[in-house]
C-alpha cells in the first residue's frame, strides 16, 4: 500500500519512453490508528487516576477545657507511638503497666486486628465498647509514618475516632523508646 | 452448469473513519485532562487507601516540604480579595495589575515583603529560579502564614459564604515536628479539621 517505489525512473535502459508509474493515493493508516488509540488509552487512564485524595483528620480542640471528658477504659485502649526508622511501639492499657512491643509498619495491621478482636470478645461484641486507638507521633516520626498509621486504622475499620496526641508523651514512653533506639 | 466464481475481496480496510474518530477522542482527552500543576516544592505524596477526592473550590492548600511552607488558595476571586486584606494588614498597596497577576499565581512561598517583586516576574520559571521562595514565615513573631490563612478564610466567607477547608500537602519524608508546627498554627485559629492530601495506593492495599 504505502511501500516506497524504488524501481521507477531509469530502471530500464534502452527503452525510449520512461513511463511514470502512478502512485496509489491510499496510505496505510494502521500505525497511525495504533498510536492514536495508545494515546487515548493513556489520557483516559491518567485523567481519572491522578486526582489527589483527601484524608480527613480531626484533632482535639486545645482550648476547650471540658471537665466532663469521657474516661477511656484502659482495657480497650491501644496506644501506638510512632518512632524513627519506620518503627512503632504499641501497648495496651496504661502506660508503664504493660511492656510495649516494637514493630514495623508491615506488622502493625495484624496487631491492631488482634487487639480489636480481643477487645470485642471481652465485651461480647458490644458495639459501644470497641478498641480505641491513641496515636502518639514523636519527633522522630516522618509525615509518611503518620499517614500510614491513619491509613491502617482505616483499613482495619477502627470505628472509634482515633485520638491524635502529640503533646502528652510521657517520660516512661520516651525512656522506653530511647532505650530501643527509636526516638 | 458452470461454477459460480467467488470474487476475491481485498483484505485492506479503509481506516480513514476510524482514524478520524480516534483523533477526535484523543483531542478531547488532551484538552479535558487537567494538566498537573507544577509544584515549586518537589513533593512526594504519601499513599493511602482513602477514596475521597479533594474538592476544587473553597480550599486552601499548604505545601510542606524541606521545612518550607508554600500557600495557595483556590479561586481567582478569593486570591485577589485575600491579597487586598493582606495588603491592608501589612500596609502594602497593590495595583490593579498586580492583583490581576496574583489571581493566577499558583502555590507561592515568599514573605509578603518580597511579594510585589515576585508578582511582577514574567513567568513561573523565573519565579522558581529567583530564589525568593524561601517559604512563608511561620515564626511566632512574624507569623505571616497565620495571616494568610485567616484572611483567605474571611475572603471565602465573604465571597462564597461557606467555610474554607484547609488541606495539607506534605512531603512523605518530612519530619513530623514540622507538620505539627503548621497544625498548631491551624489549631490556634480553631481549625481542628483538615484534609491530608495523599495519592491512591496501588497494589495489594
Amino acid at each position: 500500500m504505502a511501500e516506497l517505489d524504488t524501481s521507477s525512473g531509469g530502471g530500464k535502459k534502452g527503452s525510449g519512453k520512461v513511463r511514470s508509474k502512478k502512485a496509489s493515493t491510499k496510505v496505510d493508516l494502521t500505525a497511525m490508528v495504533d498510536l492514536a488509540f495508545l494515546l487515548i488509552t493513556f489520557f483516559m487512564l491518567t485523567t481519572s487516576l491522578s486526582k489527589p485524595i483527601a484524608m480527613d483528620i480531626a484533632k482535639p480542640d486545645k482550648d476547650v477545657k471540658d471537665e466532663n471528658r469521657l474516661e477511656l477504659r484502659a482495657s480497650q485502649t491501644m496506644t501506638i507511638l510512632l518512632g524513627k526508622n519506620n518503627k512503632v511501639a504499641w501497648y495496651m492499657g496504661e502506660a508503664g503497666k504493660s511492656q510495649p512491643n516494637i514493630e514495623g509498619y508491615g506488622d502493625i495491621r495484624k496487631s491492631i486486628l488482634a487487639n480489636k478482636k480481643k477487645v470485642a470478645d471481652m465485651n461480647n461484641n458490644d458495639p459501644k465498647k470497641t478498641l480505641v486507638v491513641v496515636i502518639k507521633p514523636t519527633s522522630g516520626a516522618s509525615y509518611e509514618n503518620f499517614v500510614n498509621i491513619m491509613d491502617e486504622l482505616n483499613i482495619t475499620k477502627i470505628t472509634a475516632a482515633p485520638a491524635i496526641d502529640d503533646e502528652n508523651i510521657t517520660d516512661a514512653e520516651k525512656d522506653f523508646m530511647k532505650k530501643n533506639g527509636i526516638l | 452448469m458452470p461454477r459460480a466464481k467467488v470474487k476475491r475481496k481485498s483484505t485492506s480496510i479503509d481506516m480513514t473513519a476510524m482514524c478520524d474518530v480516534a483523533f477526535l477522542l484523543l483531542t478531547f482527552f488532551i484538552l479535558t485532562a487537567t494538566a498537573r500543576q507544577p509544584d515549586p516544592l518537589d513533593i512526594k505524596l504519601p499513599a493511602s487507601s482513602y477514596k475521597i477526592p479533594v474538592p476544587d473550590v473553597d480550599i486552601a492548600k499548604l505545601s510542606i516540604g524541606r521545612g518550607k511552607v508554600f500557600y495557595e488558595v483556590a479561586g481567582k476571586d478569593v486570591k485577589m480579595l485575600t491579597l487586598d486584606k493582606m495588603g491592608e494588614q501589612y500596609k502594602i498597596s497593590f495595583t490593579p495589575q498586580e492583583r490581576e497577576r496574583f489571581g493566577v499565581i499558583q502555590s507561592f512561598g515568599v514573605p509578603i515583603q518580597n511579594l510585589k517583586q515576585f508578582i511582577m516576574m514574567n513567568d513561573q520559571a523565573t519565579r522558581d529560579k529567583s530564589g525568593l521562595q524561601t517559604g512563608i514565615p511561620t515564626d511566632s513573631l512574624n507569623n505571616q502564614l497565620a495571616d494568610w490563612i485567616l484572611n483567605s478564610r474571611k475572603a471565602v466567607a465573604e465571597l462564597h459564604s461557606t467555610a474554607m477547608r484547609v488541606s495539607i500537602k506534605g512531603d512523605a519524608k518530612e519530619e513530623y515536628p514540622v507538620i505539627k508546627k503548621i497544625v498548631d498554627i491551624l489549631q490556634k485559629q480553631k481549625i481542628n479539621k483538615f484534609s491530608l492530601i495523599t495519592t491512591a495506593a496501588g497494589g495489594a492495599k
